[in-house]
């Protein structure tokens, strides 16, 4: 004890306690609602997903770190941002796909769509999205070359079309819905196991780090669109006796819906910000991702409609925005 | 009744100091008693350099009509009128005392005997109540509405939602027969029918002991608990109004418009005591914590004890302290010395180490929107910033800053750690200068 004045205090503006919540941790819970995914792709791809992985994750943070060193900018590496951009690139490609090809898919999403454009919260569209579709559109063979899961009765990884594909060009039989569900299907490394991707996804909105509008308009309308497209043009030959509802849930379940909806069309910086805009981008994205997979001349359109819908943002966020405005001086007059 | 709620956010709660029974400090060698207490004009002193005061002697007073008067907390010898610059940044009149420990009462302090509505008012003037939750405004203003008639509610303000803070929490543990005294006193002069007491429901104890004594005197048919859910900032004035009333109170409308008196729990308590013993507002119980301090726990203090000196009483500083709080940490002011004298307003000094007193690095707003999803009323912080970056004054305006209380909860919850409070404060500026209304 003594009687020392203290005059030289910290004076700063109230308030004086922050959330222990941090762009670091945020990111972090969104890597850790990816690890049930991630599990079941080692399963169904064998290890290869694992060194897929961790080499878009440290290309993704090398690029991020050289950026800002060359830069001479403060250095973002740690926020984990580019970690996540870099896994949600490796979920995106199929994974035999050659590293070369993917580290290229890592360059595009860090330095070209997120640095370039001023690094963490001023890029306009999501960079692993972005990234996907370059590679799709540059190397379409190896981008659609897909491996099929490892089952004891083939070994050695064997390739073939995805279920979406099967289902715009036949040639095979339709796996079922619960092998869809599960995972056991061909696809992008990281989308195959609808139930993971939902697992990870309901992590995230009780954590509050994701809100649930953004996925519930995606997949409500991806699955509406599927019910009142199937009723009207009947069930395809290719699907076997698979009901008009079993057509709607195949839809959600195949190809990169849980994926996109969950962790790439809730990326927060590409995505409205009011619940007004989220429901407007989610359903916008359920919209094109059907119109592509049923009228377009691809098999599958989530990551196109995520990418649409990340240049519509800013004018769904204006359009929010003034309907708010508009809103609040209806109910209460006050400024 | 509203069982719907304003959106809000959930702090840590800190309440170390809720078991802490408060403790009197012995009367300090000097105070230092404050001219501007209040909301409103100052004080002008009504003692010299050498003059010998009594405790409850009225020593400041103004004729203004928004001020409180302002009354000796000790017994001595006036030794000087100084000035220092206040917490704010303004200038304050100090009263410096030096105390002869007699605590010798001042002779006109006796119970005060009010006919009507008017002897109240001036009773609670002559007493130099403020809004003791940390508004300061004059209590004897606010118990004198204009719609007379139109008033019927009193709503007593115990939430106590700032995280640190518990001397509420104590006052009605250990007072709460002045703040039943108090509730009667209000609520028969200004004739009001129905009087709640809101309170978080992390003090269970405080509700059930309320609860206990209004069955006890018979007044259940006139004042009940209300249990708020423990979340920040349910004690904000306007939310609380809409948590209890379910009616929705912009800024700049007072709760008498609504047809409410509102006041903190512990202004309450005082007019129940004051009624009861006659001594003017001369001390305070505040709550001392912050990890700086050696024994964190709740004091009753002179007005004018120095903050130095009150830490002192708590075993002194455990570590050297970087930042200092008058109030909690959601809404209090930091203070550039510790060599400040306790004023009517605060419920609390929190002395922060370097450790808890870090100031956060700013970074990129990554367009996360809780900004939004836990302001009260609605706003949309990030927006805000951006028309406050533009400095539009009429977007600021159309965006609704000025019903920004500046509760901080934006700036608690933000991931990238922005100022967004301060900057809507500096908002409300823009807007007030371009003269929009």
């Amino acid at each position: 004890m003594d009687n020392k004045v203290r005059d030289n205090l910290l004076v700063s503006s109230s308030p004086h306690i922050v959330t222990g919540v941090d762009t670091q941790k945020t990111m972090a819970a969104v890597l850790l609602a990816l690890a049930p995914s991630f599990l079941v792709s080692i399963y169904v791809f064998g290890a290869r997903v694992i060194l897929l992985t961790l080499v878009c994750m440290a290309a993704s943070m090398f690029f991020e770190w050289a950026w800002n060193r060359l830069m001479h900018k403060e250095q973002t590496v740690m926020d984990l941002s580019a970690a996540l951009t870099g896994v949600l690139i490796a979920f995106n490609v199929p994974s035999n796909l050659p590293l070369w090809i993917a580290i290229l898919g890592c360059f595009v999403a860090i330095v070209v769509v997120k640095q370039l454009y001023g690094g963490i919260g001023k890029n306009l569209v999501n960079p692993a999205i972005t990234a996907r579709v370059v590679l799709f559109i540059s190397f379409a063979t190896q981008m659609t070359t897909w491996p099929l899961p490892l089952t004891p009765s083939n070994a050695d990884v064997t390739t073939g079309a995805t279920p979406l594909g099967v289902l715009a060009e036949g040639g095979a039989e339709l796996p079922s819905n619960m092998q869809c569900f599960l995972g056991v299907i061909g696809g992008s490394m990281g989308e195959v196991s609808a139930i993971a991707l939902i697992i990870g996804g309901i992590f995230l909105i009780y954590k509050k780090i994701i809100s649930p509008i953004i996925p519930a308009c995606f997949i409500g309308t991806v699955f509406v669109f599927a019910l009142v497209y199937y009723s009207i043009a009947g069930v395809p030959e290719v699907a076997g006796d698979m009901s008009v509802l079993g057509m709607a849930i195949f839809h959600i379940m195949a190809g990169g819906v849980m994926l996109g909806a969950f962790f790439m069309a809730t990326d927060y910086v590409t995505s409205p910000l009011l619940p007004r805009g989220k429901v407007i981008f989610g359903i916008g994205c359920g919209l094109i991702t059907m119109i592509i997979r049923l009228f377009g001349a691809y098999p599958e359109g989530v990551s196109f409609s995520i990418l649409l819908m990340n240049i519509m943002t800013p004018l769904i966020d204006n359009y929010a925005l003034k309907m708010e405005i508009k809103k609040q001086a209806k109910k209460g007059g006050a400024k | 009744m509203s069982q719907k709620h304003l959106n809000s956010v959930k702090t840590g709660h800190f309440k170390n100091t809720a078991g802490c029974a408060t403790e009197i400090m012995p009367i300090p060698d000097v105070v230092k008693i404050s001219m501007s207490q209040h909301i409103g004009a100052p004080c002008k002193p009504l003692v010299a350099k050498g003059d010998y005061v009594t405790v409850g002697q009225l020593i400041g007073d103004t004729d203004a009509f928004v001020s409180a008067p302002i009354h000796s907390s000790v017994s001595g010898t006036v030794t000087a009128i100084e000035e220092q610059r206040s917490a704010s940044g303004g200038r304050d009149t100090l009263v410096v005392i030096e105390t002869d420990k007699k605590q010798e009462p001042c002779a006109d302090v006796k119970p005060p005997q009010a006919e009507d509505l008017a002897g109240f008012v001036k009773a609670i003037r002559e007493s130099g109540l403020v809004g003791l939750g940390g508004a300061s405004f004059p209590t004897h203003i606010k118990f004198n509405p204009k719609n007379l008639d139109e008033v019927k509610t009193l709503i007593v303000n115990a939430a106590e939602c700032e995280p640190f803070i518990t001397s509420d929490h104590r006052l009605m543990l250990e007072d709460a027969e002045d703040l039943i005294a108090g509730m009667e006193l209000v609520m028969k002069y200004i004739g009001l029918d129905h009087g709640y007491i809101g309170i978080e429901e992390n003090k269970p104890d405080a509700i059930a002991h309320l609860d206990q004594l209004i069955a006890e005197k018979g007044l259940a048919d006139k004042m009940e608990t209300f249990t708020l859910q423990a979340r920040y900032p349910k004690g904000a004035e306007r939310v609380l109004v809409y948590e209890i009333t379910g009616k929705t109170m912009n800024a700049g409308v007072l709760p008498a418009d609504l047809g409410i008196i509102l006041s903190n729990v512990t202004t309450i308590a005082f007019v129940g005591k004051y009624f009861r013993t006659g001594m003017p507002l001369v001390e305070k119980r505040v709550t001392i914590d912050g990890d700086a301090v050696a024994r964190p726990t709740n004091v009753i203090a002179p007005l004018g004890t120095m903050i130095g000196d009150i830490i002192n009483f708590c075993g002194g500083y455990k570590e050297e302290p970087k930042k200092i709080l008058m109030g909690g940490p959601m809404m209090g002011r930091a203070i550039y010395s510790d060599a400040m004298p306790l004023v009517k307003n605060n419920n609390a000094i929190l002395a922060f180490s370097s450790k808890q007193a870090y100031i956060p690095e700013e970074t990129a707003c990554i367009n996360c929107g809780r900004c939004h999803s836990v302001c009260p009323f609605n706003l949309i912080p990030t927006a805000l910033a951006d028309a406050y970056d533009a400095k539009d004054a009429q977007k600021l305006s159309d965006l609704r800053v000025m019903q920004c209380m500046e509760c901080g909860s934006c700036s608690y919850i933000c991931p990238a750690r922005r100022p967004l409070a301060f900057i809507n404060k500096l908002g409300k500026g823009v807007v007030k200068e371009a003269g929009i209304k």
